[in-house]
């Protein structure tokens, strides 16, 4: 069964099994999720179904209590963000983690920046290179790139988050509602984005509760309820009411061991 | 697909369009910049003190007395730039002055010259070698202090007002208890503030030199450095600077040693230009260095910095003190105008930035 819904070939990203608690909490009970390389694959659940809680333990931000994270079907451990960067897996975090006072392009490299002399940093170049980036990724940055990115729009920040993302990741990009505070031009450009990143055959995990948006945008969807995987559905298999229906527990098609 | 496409690039040029607009006029974008802002009110005081003491202010002798009291205080200031562009603050800079004098007369002491100290060598018998001790001692002294503070900022949470304020107190207690409240002369180390290394110059003193030095590098460190850059990050979004993997606590203890550095070389300066400790002195320098940082642009909310702001900035303070006392008002009226001129600084800042996020 799990053939019918699973992608092709090795997941980029896979979780087995894992459980996290937070004191008494039980936040995941054994979630299990897969992405594929070269597919947009949607994580849905209701509030507190403990989808951010799996995307922190994917992009070492928590360490989980039980189970298992492989990527390219290895085995790993993720203790930190840096060793998430380290596998090619980038977040963009749905409070976008940008440093207000810098450019869009001290943004995208900050922490990894270029050099000159070892310890000089070499602006020019980054600006360069973060011009290309949003060029091939079609953000319409009306701005010119040295102004503060506190003087963006909301969607052109989400776009300079990104772009980061999509800059740096070899794997995986993950995204946590991307699309929640924007307009309608701003969501198309993010939506158009997400394919542009798609077509480079990373695997793309986006989190959304837009469940129109999520048929439209994902190549893959897994339904997450009660702290586990419930459902999974390819492209075309699932409208709104089914999806509500795995939501909200009244459909499953998945074995969940408890 | 693709008609949404054009639909949308259609809508991106014609906001392009609309922000070019929207521009705000050449005019007010050069006043809103607090740098020449600050240069402006420069100007003016110098105008308004050359005007009311005609052939005493703006005399080459005056200015060159003005920019040397004004280089000791640009080099506690470029290292008080980095520590509030991480958003924080060091009111402990009068200790690490006072401390990097007092540790540096130590040093002299400690030095045998011929039947005495070093400390008691005339100014044309000093030797490198006394120079570089009393440069380690006040160096150290201003490691110290600037480790201290840094410990307590980044590792044990404290809130930098409340750290560096503990840290003036005890610095300040510190040196009055090593000195038994009595200063200390010394001529060993006048070279360094008075001899010119560049003849020729007016004014180009060393003092001056050192201070213009210690300009370039702080510019080149904060603008064009990655250890700046973490700085600035810091400074505007800690959370953010810690999701793409800096570390944060290293980086800002680093950040406060740097200013106890300076402030430790602060003093070892003042020690050769005034050649005596000044326990009990400088108390005023935490205001004086802050309002000039704050008159330069950068910002004390953090994030956003400026070394040429602050090498314009700290001119007002020491022009105020200089020009009261030529046109002979009392000169503790320096003390309440740059009290007023930190605060309308700082307000003017939180207006700029209120207007930034707006959006
Ligand atoms: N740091 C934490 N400490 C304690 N409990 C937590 C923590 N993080 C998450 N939880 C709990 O874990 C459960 C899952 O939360 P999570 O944020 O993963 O849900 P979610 O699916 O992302 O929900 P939403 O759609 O509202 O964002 C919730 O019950 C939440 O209260
Ligand atoms: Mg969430």
């Amino acid at each position: 069964m799990s053939e019918s819904v699973g992608g092709q070939g090795v997941p980029a990203l896979e979780a087995r099994s894992i459980v996290k608690s937070f004191g008494t909490v039980r936040a995941l009970r054994g979630a299990s999720f897969q992405a594929y390389p070269g597919e947009v694959t949607a994580l849905v659940g209701d509030n507190g179904a403990g989808k951010s809680t799996l995307i922190k333990v994917l992009s070492g931000v928590y360490s989980p209590d039980e189970g298992e994270v492989l990527v390219d079907g290895r085995p790993v451990s993720i203790p930190t963000p840096q060793a998430a960067s380290a596998l090619g897996i980038e977040t963009v975090y749905q409070d976008l983690a940008l440093a207000p006072d810098l450019d869009a392009a001290s943004n995208v490299f900050l922490g990894r920046e270029l050099r000159r002399f070892k310890v000089l940093h070499d602006q020019r170049e980054m600006r360069k290179r973060t011009a290309a980036s949003f060029a091939e990724l079609g953000v319409g940055l009306v701005q010119d790139l040295r102004v503060p990115v506190a003087s963006f729009s909301g969607g052109q920040r989400q776009s300079v988050a990104i772009a980061r993302a999509a800059m740096w990741a070899e794997h995986v990009i993950i995204m946590d509602e991307p699309t929640a505070a924007l307009g309608v031009i701003q969501t198309a450009k993010v939506l158009e984005l997400i394919h542009s990143v798609r077509e480079r055959g990373l695997a793309v995990v986006f989190i959304s509760h837009n469940l129109p948006q999520v048929i439209e945008v994902a190549d893959r969807i897994e339904v997450m309820r009660l702290g586990a995987r419930v459902a999974r559905f390819r492209r075309g298999e699932a409208g709104v009411e089914r999806l509500i229906a795995s939501i909200s527990g009244a459909y499953a098609n998945e074995e969940v061991a408890r | 697909m693709s008609e949404t496409t054009k639909a949308l690039d259609a809508q991106v040029a014609a906001d392009a369009a609309a922000a070019e607009e929207a521009r705000p006029s050449r005019l007010r974008q050069l006043v809103a910049t607090p740098i020449m802002a600050t240069l402006a009110f420069l100007a003016v005081l110098l105008l308004a003190f050359s005007i009311l003491a005609p052939g005493k202010f703006g005399t080459t002798s005056n200015l060159t007395l003005l920019a040397q009291n004004v280089a000791i205080l640009t080099v506690a200031s470029v290292g008080t730039t980095f520590v509030i562009a991480t958003a924080g603050i060091d009111l402990s800079i009068p200790s690490g002055i006072i401390l990097g004098e007092v540790f540096a007369a130590q040093a002299l002491m400690m030095i045998s010259a011929g039947d005495g100290k070093a400390i008691d060598v005339p100014a044309d018998q000093t030797r490198a070698g006394y120079v570089l001790a009393a440069l380690a001692g006040a160096l150290v002294a201003g490691l110290v202090i600037g480790a201290v503070n840094g410990v307590l900022v980044a590792y044990m949470r404290i809130p930098p007002m409340l750290a560096t304020l503990g840290t003036l107190g005890a610095g300040l207690g510190v040196a009055l208890l090593i000195r038994k409240g009595v200063n200390v002369a010394t001529y060993a180390l006048n070279p360094v503030a008075t001899g010119t290394l560049i003849p020729g110059v007016p004014g180009l003193t060393n003092l001056v030199l050192i201070g213009l030095i210690v300009v370039v590098i702080g510019y080149v460190a904060l603008h064009h450095s990655v250890f700046g850059r973490h700085t600035l990050a810091i400074g505007s979004s800690e959370e953010a600077a810690r999701r793409v993997g800096l570390r944060v606590e290293r980086h800002l203890l680093k950040v406060y040693v740097l200013g106890g550095l300076a402030n430790g070389f602060a003093g070892f300066l003042s020690l050769a230009y005034f050649s005596t400790t000044s326990v009990g002195g400088h108390t005023t320098d935490n205001l004086q260095a802050i309002t000039a940082v704050a008159l330069g642009g950068t910002s004390l909310f953090g994030g956003v910095a400026t070394i040429l702001g602050t090498l314009i900035g700290v001119w007002i303070p020491a022009v105020l003190q200089n020009g009261f006392i030529i046109i002979g008002v009392n000169p503790y009226w320096q003390m309440i105008a740059v009290g007023i001129v930190l605060v309308l600084a700082v307000w003017s800042d939180q207006l700029r930035r209120r207007s930034q996020n707006r959006r």
